[in-house]
C-alpha cells in the first residue's frame, strides 16, 4: 500500500528548545495511528507542523508525495488535512448548527458564493444536520457555541472536523475532560472512521485502554523525538516506553 | 421573505420599528411637506446605506476601518466632477458613478492586500493615515475638486424643483422634480440595502462571520482570510461610494464638509453602535435616531429652554440652552451604549427571545 502522509526529519525549535526533533514517520490510508507521550512531549506541536499552524525549522511534510512543508494552513486544509484542536477552538457567538454548517461549506469548497442565500443550499444544511446527529448535538443546534458545557464544546470541536471530512483526521485528545457517558459518542465516531480504508486517522490520547482498542500502530514521542513506532503490543511492552512514558503515567491515568 | 434573502429582522417589536421607519421614509414627501423634512428624510436614507456598508466591515467581518468616509467622498466627488465637467446629463451621472466605483474598488483592494494581514489596530491606523492623506489631496487638487469650496453642479432637469411632474397637486403637495429625486434616492437605497442583506445571508457572508469570530479556526477549515477580508473591504467601499454619489446628487454639491470630513466618520461610528453592529438593520435604526436627533434635538431643546425660562427656573433652563445640543447628543450616546450594549436592534431582538 502506498504512503499518503509522511514527515521527514520534521523539526521545530522555539529559541533553544527543540519541541519536535527530527521526526520521520509515514502513514498509510486506512491506518489509525495513536501518538502518545508525556505532557510537553511535542504531540500537539507535531500536529501543528502537519496541519500548518506552525512552520517547520527543518525537515518536510509530504502528502501523496507532494511537499506541503511551506504551504499555509488553509491550503493544507483544502488538500485534505483536517484538525480537531486540543484546546477547543470554535466560532463562539455562532450557533452549534452554524458552526457545523461552516465546516460543511468549507468541505464543499463554497467560499465566495454571495449571490444566493445560504438557506438555498439544502445539500449543505442536510449534511450539517447529519453530522450534528452523529455527535448527538441535534437538540442543542440553536445554542451559541460559547454557551455549551465543556463536554458539548469538545463534541462540537470534533464535529467540525467530521463535517470537513478530510483525508487525514487529526484528533488531539478528543475526549479530554468529557464525562464517561460523553466520551463513547466520540470514540464510536473514531472507530467508524477506522473502517474507511481511504482515511488516515492520527489520534493523540492518554487513556491506554482507548489506544489499545483503536490503534493499528503506536508512535511514542519523548522530548520531541520519536522513540518508538510499531504495533501496539510491541510498543507498549518495549522497555523504552515502559520507562519513558508508561512509567510516568500509569495505565488508565487520565491527563 | 424571499426579498429579504432569509434574513428577516427577527422579533416583533423590531419588525414594527423597521416597518414604521421605512413607511415614514416612503411617504415622507406627503406626510411632512417642506424642504427641511425632505432633506432630513434623504439624509436618513443616505446614512442608512452608508452605515450598513460600514457594518459589513465592522459588524460582520470584524475589520475596523477609518477610511470609510474616504469612499463616501470618492462617490460624492465622482458625480460632482463628472456633472460639473460634462454638464447636467444622465450620461455624466453614469460616468461619474462608474469612475468612482473603479477608484474606490482599486483603493480598497490596495489597502486590503497591503495591510489586512496585519493586526486590527494596525490596520485601523493605516486606514486613518490613508484617509487623512486623501482629504488633504482632495483639498489641494482644487482645479479638479474645487478645493475647500467644493463643487456645486446641476442635475438633469427632471430632478430639479422647478420641474412639474403632475399638473394637479397630489394630496395637497406639488409633485415636482425634487420629489422625483427623493424617490429615486429612496428606491436606490432600498435596492442596495437588499443586495447587502443578500450578501450577508449568503455562504460568503457566513465565512465573513466565521473570520470575525475566530480567524484561526476559519483558516483551519480552509478559508483564506486575506481573500475574504479584502473582498469585504472592496464591497463595503463600493456601497459607501454609491451612498456618496447619492448624497452629492441630492445636495447638488460635493465638498470636504459634506463628504470627506472626519466628523462624518465619527457619525458613522456612533450610528453603527447605537443601531447595533453585525445586524445590518441596525444601520436603519441608528441612522434614523441619529439624523433626527441631529436635526430636531436643537429645536426641541429650544422649546424646553423657552418654557423653563418662562416658568422662572433659569438655572435648569440653562441645561437646555440649544447651544448645548451636542452635549445632550453625547449623553444620549453614552446612555444608549450603557443600556443597549448590543445596540437598539440587539436589544429588541433579545426582548423577543422566548
Ligand atoms: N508556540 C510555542 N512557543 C514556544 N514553545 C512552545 C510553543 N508551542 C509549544 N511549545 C513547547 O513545546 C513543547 C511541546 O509542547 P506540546 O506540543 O504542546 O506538547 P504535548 O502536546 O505533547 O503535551 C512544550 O515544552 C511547549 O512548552
Ligand atoms: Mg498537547
Amino acid at each position: 500500500m502506498s504512503v499518503a502522509l509522511e514527515t521527514r526529519d520534521l523539526t521545530i525549535r522555539f529559541g533553544g528548545h527543540t519541541a519536535v526533533d527530527r521526526v520521520s514517520c509515514s502513514f498509510r490510508p486506512g491506518e489509525l495511528v495513536a501518538i502518545v507521550g508525556p505532557n510537553g512531549a511535542g504531540k500537539t506541536t507535531y500536529f501543528n507542523l502537519i496541519s500548518g499552524q506552525l512552520r517547520a525549522s527543518s525537515g518536510a511534510v509530504l502528502l501523496d508525495g507532494v511537499d506541503i512543508t511551506n504551504t499555509s494552513a488553509p491550503e493544507r486544509a483544502r488538500r485534505g488535512v483536517g484538525r480537531a484542536f486540543q484546546l477547543t477552538n470554535l466560532f463562539p457567538n455562532l450557533t452549534v448548527a452554524e458552526n457545523v454548517r461552516l465546516a460543511v461549506q468549507a468541505a464543499a469548497g463554497v467560499h465566495y458564493d454571495m449571490l444566493r442565500p445560504w438557506t438555498e443550499r439544502r445539500d449543505l444544511i442536510e449534511r450539517a444536520d447529519a453530522v450534528l446527529k452523529d455527535v448527538a448535538l441535534t437538540a442543542k443546534r440553536g445554542h451559541a457555541a460559547a454557551a455549551l458545557p465543556h463536554g458539548d464544546q469538545r463534541k462540537l470541536e470534533v464535529a467540525l472536523m467530521m463535517a470537513l471530512d478530510p483525508r487525514v483526521y487529526m484528533f488531539d485528545e478528543p475526549t479530554a475532560g468529557m464525562s464517561v457517558d460523553e466520551a463513547p459518542v466520540v470514540l464510536d465516531l473514531i472507530a467508524r472512521l477506522k473502517r474507511d480504508t481511504e482515511k488516515i486517522v492520527l489520534l493523540v490520547e492518554h487513556k491506554m485502554d482507548v489506544v489499545r482498542a483503536l490503534a493499528d500502530r503506536i508512535i511514542v514521542l519523548v522530548n520531541g523525538a520519536c522513540v518508538a513506532d510499531g504495533a501496539p503490543a510491541e510498543v507498549i511492552a518495549s522497555p523504552i516506553v515502559q520507562e519513558a512514558y508508561l512509567g510516568m503515567a500509569p495505565k488508565g491515568a487520565a491527563a | 421573505m424571499m426579498i429579504l434573502s432569509g434574513g428577516a429582522p427577527r422579533g416583533r417589536i423590531l419588525t414594527a420599528v423597521l416597518v414604521t421607519i421605512v413607511v415614514l421614509l416612503a411617504l415622507a414627501p406627503f406626510l411632512f411637506p417642506g424642504s427641511k423634512p425632505l432633506n432630513v428624510a434623504a439624509k436618513v436614507c443616505v446614512y442608512a446605506l452608508l452605515v450598513a456598508s460600514y457594518d459589513l466591515l465592522i459588524g460582520f467581518t470584524g475589520i475596523v476601518s477609518f477610511a470609510h468616509t474616504m469612499f463616501f467622498g470618492i462617490g460624492s466627488y465622482g458625480v460632482a466632477i463628472a456633472l460639473y465637467g460634462m454638464g447636467a446629463g444622465w450620461l455624466a451621472i453614469f460616468v461619474g458613478v462608474l469612475a468612482a466605483l473603479v477608484v474606490a474598488a482599486a483603493l480598497a483592494l490596495a489597502i486590503g492586500l497591503f495591510s489586512l494581514r496585519v493586526q486590527t489596530i494596525f490596520f485601523a491606523m493605516v486606514t486613518l493615515a490613508v484617509a487623512s492623506a486623501f482629504a488633504v489631496l482632495a483639498s489641494q487638487l482644487s482645479w479638479l475638486t474645487g478645493g475647500e469650496d467644493g463643487r456645486t453642479f446641476q442635475i438633469p432637469a427632471v430632478l430639479r424643483p422647478g420641474y412639474k411632474l403632475l399638473e394637479q397637486p397630489l394630496f395637497g403637495v406639488d409633485v415636482n422634480g425634487r420629489i422625483l429625486a427623493y424617490y429615486l434616492l429612496f428606491l436606490t437605497v432600498v435596492a442596495l440595502f437588499l443586495v447587502m442583506l443578500r450578501i450577508v445571508q449568503s455562504p460568503f457572508g457566513r465565512v465573513l462571520q466565521a473570520i470575525r469570530e475566530n480567524p484561526f479556526r476559519a483558516e483551519a477549515l480552509g478559508f483564506r482570510i486575506i481573500g475574504h477580508r479584502t473582498l469585504a473591504n472592496v464591497l463595503a467601499a463600493l456601497f459607501a461610494a454609491l451612498a456618496g454619489a447619492l448624497n452629492a446628487l441630492w445636495l447638488r454639491y460635493a465638498g470636504p464638509d459634506t463628504s470627506l470630513s472626519f466628523s462624518i466618520m465619527l457619525d458613522i461610528l456612533v450610528m453603527v453602535v447605537i443601531g447595533g453592529m453585525g445586524t445590518l438593520y441596525g444601520a436603519i435604526v441608528g441612522a434614523a435616531v441619529f439624523v433626527l436627533a441631529q436635526n430636531y434635538l436643537q429645536t426641541l431643546m429650544g422649546v424646553a429652554f423657552g418654557a423653563l425660562n418662562a416658568a422662572g427656573v433659569p438655572f435648569i433652563a440653562g441645561f437646555f440652552n440649544p447651544d448645548r445640543w451636542l452635549l445632550w447628543l453625547g449623553a444620549l450616546f453614552i446612555l444608549s451604549v450603557y443600556f443597549f450594549p448590543a445596540g437598539i436592534v440587539g436589544k429588541l431582538r433579545a426582548e423577543s427571545q422566548p
